[in-house]
């Protein structure tokens, strides 16, 4: 089997849900995705069995490009999360009934193809054209089922294009630079370019421009809450689940093998924003009384951390980055799930107006635990292995980054179980809190399934990046 | 040679047929008319040749830079069928004033002689000024019609001034000998000076820094057909001989030259798209980015010969895009006295495929991968990349930025305002619709695959 059969299916299915009525248009996007899923397990058993699942074709001949996408042990595990996040996201968002579904669907199975193809995408302009592709899906879809008064999410939603979009022209100048000294785009020819330190540099920047307001790293990280909370929570969740990882997989992917000779100074100055971010995200995290927004600063943090140790460059910073993209992947999309039923029942995000909830739902108090747990790293849950090997990662580069990075479990506790304590304990309000849905009941079991089983052995993750 | 024959019959069998009354007859038999010239066009693809003392040269470049303008005019044509429906008895002068538009941009492309290149410009002209002023009621039509003839007219007095001083010093018109001079010989000051002059004529014509003041305005007043010609077949006309002579004139001038002309291109960049941001008349929009990629399509004329196949993938890009979006800028501003912005407000609603028609147009130009406008950007950075001109590309990066914000603005009134007026009905067009997608899947396809057009050189 190959890879591009994904691909394919996401484009199927994506036409199929555009021209089904808006009834139908969430079971067939369902569906879709959870054939993907399948296909996507298929192929790592025959990744593992050393089959060659990778595709490759000559495309333009002049400039030289070809559609080439291989599988290894950092793209097969992006996929993998995007295949297996994505029919929990699509079951998550059962709860809302959106209006034109079928486009809806339509556009979320459009944005899962882009960001698999940018996992896969070998060749650096198909890459970009994906990394691109993955730009438009989700600006339309929190243009027009956001929330808020349209002018409001117009000036967040343009922001957002236009920030991302501004930095990813930069990457394509330097893939463009690169052009003119390898003659190739392919991936393999690029980080075998010999670079100066100066041109290095050069194109590091341009590189960090992109994925540093992608991720988001301080201080091009403006755009995000905003776009976080307008967004629907479908959006939200593509957002901080998949697509954010696609800054963080890329430094791993491009911008480290190919600007690898980058001056220090440069380096370390970058992991120092990073861990800027991390330490002022969780600092306005602390003050948010809104969830989505207190959620949307708590990714952030987390991501700096994930950023900082991808940054490093060392083998521990590869692998811890790997993990906890994964494991705040799921994560996220749980508590956005989470926040999500909450706003369902009480009709808001204020944390102020919640309260009580755990005398009248144990059962989501329980789960809402777990995946809390999760977040702030506790041993035992899948976060705990990534923050740790994050953290150890950045102690080998120099302890102090260690040190203030690791605020972030402190402070992440901290905010974490202070929103736990004013949104789910304390004393009953009037408003009545349902328990769980068997649907909703469903999708979070998944997660804690996910977040507990690869927390108490993580090898079954590793082993496909770790030779 | 046989196109240009067969092009200029089938201008004069228009106005015939109108002697006849088959009024009726005209677009369709123009269109087919169209087709037929391509054919025997596109027969000469191999073939390397001049005519009249090398007045008319036939070579591929200008097969393919003719086929392009003939399947421009075929999608002009073809929208006038509608367009003119309210002025049906001028038909055939419309039509016929195309095809001689037609004829010019060929005599442009195919010359081999400074003189014929000067027809060709002046026929391209001519036809404009009139079309340009052809909406005889409207004060604004008259008041384009008269500013653009007006410094068109001074436009082609330089560029003939040019021409004049070049043959001082050649004493050729001929562009092969020109050539043989200019590279042999130590020329005279006044050849650069002359080709300074050309270069001012030039710039106007495509409306480029600091002569690009005429395209707003004129825009605005012409009647949209028109605005469209002028955008679309005669922008790269004028682009194509203008590439045309640099390949000649450059290589003979003084070193420093290609920084006056890195820096003309980083000036319209900026101008075009700083100036396009803040309008809210669609076509003047349109034409503030039409100069933003007169500066783009400078770029292949800096980078010179090697650049050749990238320019042609640009024009083909800019002008399909530029022939989808104005059939669906017309469709909406049918009957509208002006055509504003918010007139396209919840038009997704009413019509989604012509939306996203315009959607795609639009985001081609911005340079959105996968449509062909981002091809035509990457191919030309990467050339001028490779050639070292850093401060020009990272200018045209950080103007398409700039870009994006007022194209997206059209498409997000499109998509968003649900509270169009709920009176508004859209006339069903079938030729704007028709032609608004064919251009688009033209669009998509060499989007695809860029080797159908890069491969052809």
């Amino acid at each position: 089997m190959n890879c591009i059969i994904i691909l394919l299916i996401y484009v199927l299915g994506a036409v199929a849900t555009l021209a089904s009525n808006s009834k139908n248009a969430a079971k067939i996007a369902l569906v879709t995705s959870l054939i993907n899923a399948v296909i996507a397990l298929v192929l790592t058993g025959e990744y593992l069995n050393g089959n060659d699942i990778s595709f490759t074709q000559q495309w333009i001949s002049n400039p030289n490009i070809s559609l080439s996408f291989v599988v290894d042990g950092l793209s097969l595990t992006m996929l993998l999360l995007t295949t297996l996040l994505l029919p929990i996201i699509i079951l998550a968002s059962f709860n809302t009934l959106y209006s034109k579904a079928n486009q809806l669907y339509s556009l979320v199975l459009f944005m899962a193809f882009a960001m698999a193809g940018t996992f896969l995408a070998q060749d650096g302009l198909v890459y970009y054209i994906f990394w691109e592709l993955a730009l438009l899906p989700i600006f339309f879809i929190g243009l027009l089922w956001g929330s808020d008064e349209w002018k409001v999410r117009k000036r967040v939603m343009v922001t957002f294009f236009m920030y991302t979009f501004a930095g990813s022209l930069f990457m394509l100048a330097a893939f463009a630079y690169l052009y003119t000294l390898t003659g190739s785009f392919a991936w393999s020819d690029l980080s075998k370019a010999v670079l100066s330190t100066k041109e290095a540099n050069y194109i590091f920047l341009a590189f960090f421009l992109a994925y540093g307001i992608k991720i988001p790293v301080f201080p091009f990280h403006t755009w995000q809450a905003n776009t976080y909370e307008k967004s629907p929570t479908i959006g939200t969740m593509l957002l901080s689940g998949i697509m954010l990882k696609m800054g963080v997989y890329s430094i791993l992917r491009w911008q480290m093998p190919i600007a690898g000779n980058v001056s220090e100074n440069i380096l370390k100055t970058v992991i120092i924003f990073c861990i800027i971010g991390i330490i002022y995200a969780s600092l306005i995290a602390l003050r948010s009384n809104n969830l989505k927004r207190l959620l949307a600063y708590s990714s952030m943090a987390h991501v700096g951390l994930v950023a900082a140790g991808a940054y490093v460059g060392n083998s521990t910073g590869y692998q811890g980055a790997i993990i906890q993209m994964v494991g705040h992947g799921f994560v996220m999309v749980g508590l956005f799930y989470l926040a999500d039923i909450i706003s369902k029942r009480y009709d808001t995000y204020e944390i102020k107006e919640m309260g009580g909830i755990r005398s009248q739902a144990p059962k989501f108090t329980t789960f809402f635990l777990i995946i809390l747990f999760a977040s702030i790293g506790l041993p035992g849950t899948f976060g705990f292995i990534g923050e740790f090997t994050l953290l150890f990662a950045l102690s080998e580069k120099e302890l102090l980054y260690a040190v203030f990075a690791g605020t972030s479990i402190i402070l992440g506790a901290y905010y974490m179980l202070k929103m736990f304590q004013n949104a789910v304990l304390g004393s009953t309000q009037n408003k009545v809190f349902a328990e769980v849905t068997t649907k909703e009941y469903f999708v979070l079991a998944v997660i804690c399934v996910v977040l507990i089983g690869l927390g108490i052995y993580p090898k079954l993750l590793t082993d496909l990046f770790i030779q | 040679m046989s196109t240009l024959i067969a092009l200029a019959s089938l201008a004069v069998l228009i106005l015939v047929l109108e002697i006849f009354n088959l009024r009726k007859t005209i677009v369709p038999l123009t269109l087919v008319g169209l087709l037929v010239a391509l054919g025997l066009n596109i027969c000469d693809f191999n073939s390397i040749d001049s005519f009249y003392n090398n007045m008319i040269v036939v070579n591929k470049s200008t097969v393919l830079f003719n086929s392009l303008f003939i399947v421009l005019t075929f999608f002009i044509v073809a929208l006038g069928q509608s367009f003119y429906k309210e002025q049906y008895d001028k038909i055939s002068d419309y039509t016929s004033l195309k095809i001689f538009l037609l004829i010019g941009a060929y005599c442009m492309i195919s010359f081999g002689n400074l003189v014929m290149f000067f027809l060709g410009l002046e026929i391209l002209s001519i036809t404009l000024y009139i079309l340009a002023g052809s909406d005889r009621t409207n004060i604004k039509s008259n008041e384009a019609g008269m500013k653009y003839f007006l410094m068109g007219s001074f436009a082609s007095g330089f560029i003939l001034f040019g021409i004049a001083l070049i043959y001082g010093a050649t004493a050729s018109f001929d562009l092969d000998q020109i050539v043989l001079a200019s590279t042999q010989l130590a020329m005279p000051k006044w050849f650069t000076v002359g080709f300074t002059l050309m270069l001012v004529g030039l710039l106007f014509k495509i409306a480029a820094f600091p002569f690009h003041f005429w395209a707003p305005d004129v825009y605005q007043g012409s009647p949209l057909l028109t605005t469209t010609t002028m955008s679309t077949l005669a922008k790269v006309a004028a682009v194509a001989a203008f590439y045309k002579l640099s390949v000649v004139f450059f290589p003979a001038m003084p070193t420093n030259f290609v920084n006056l002309i890195a820096f003309l291109i980083v000036a319209t960049l900026i101008i075009g798209n700083i100036m396009a941001l803040k309008q809210n008349n669609i076509k003047r929009l349109m034409a503030y980015s039409g100069i933003s990629h007169a500066g783009f399509m400078l770029m292949a004329i800096l980078l010179g010969k090697t650049a050749e196949p990238y320019l042609f993938y640009y024009m083909t890009a800019y002008a399909i895009a530029g022939i989808a979006a104005f059939s669906v800028i017309l469709y909406v501003c049918q009957d509208k006295k002006e055509e504003l912005v918010i007139h396209f407000r919840g038009f997704a609603k009413h019509k989604p495929v012509l939306a996203v028609t315009l959607s795609l147009a639009l985001l081609s130009m911005a340079g959105i991968p996968i449509l062909a406008g981002f091809f035509g950007k990457l191919f030309l950075f990467t050339e001028a990349l490779k050639q070292g001109f850093y401060i020009t590309v990272i200018t045209a990066v950080i103007t398409s930025i700039i870009s994006i914000y007022y194209y997206i603005k059209v498409i997000i009134v499109m998509f968003t305002y649900k509270n169009a007026d709920a009176n508004t009905v859209y006339q069903k067009n079938f030729m704007y619709s028709a032609v608004a997608v064919a251009a688009i899947i033209i669009n998509l396809v060499i989007g695809f695959c860029p080797s159908i057009i890069i491969d052809l050189f």
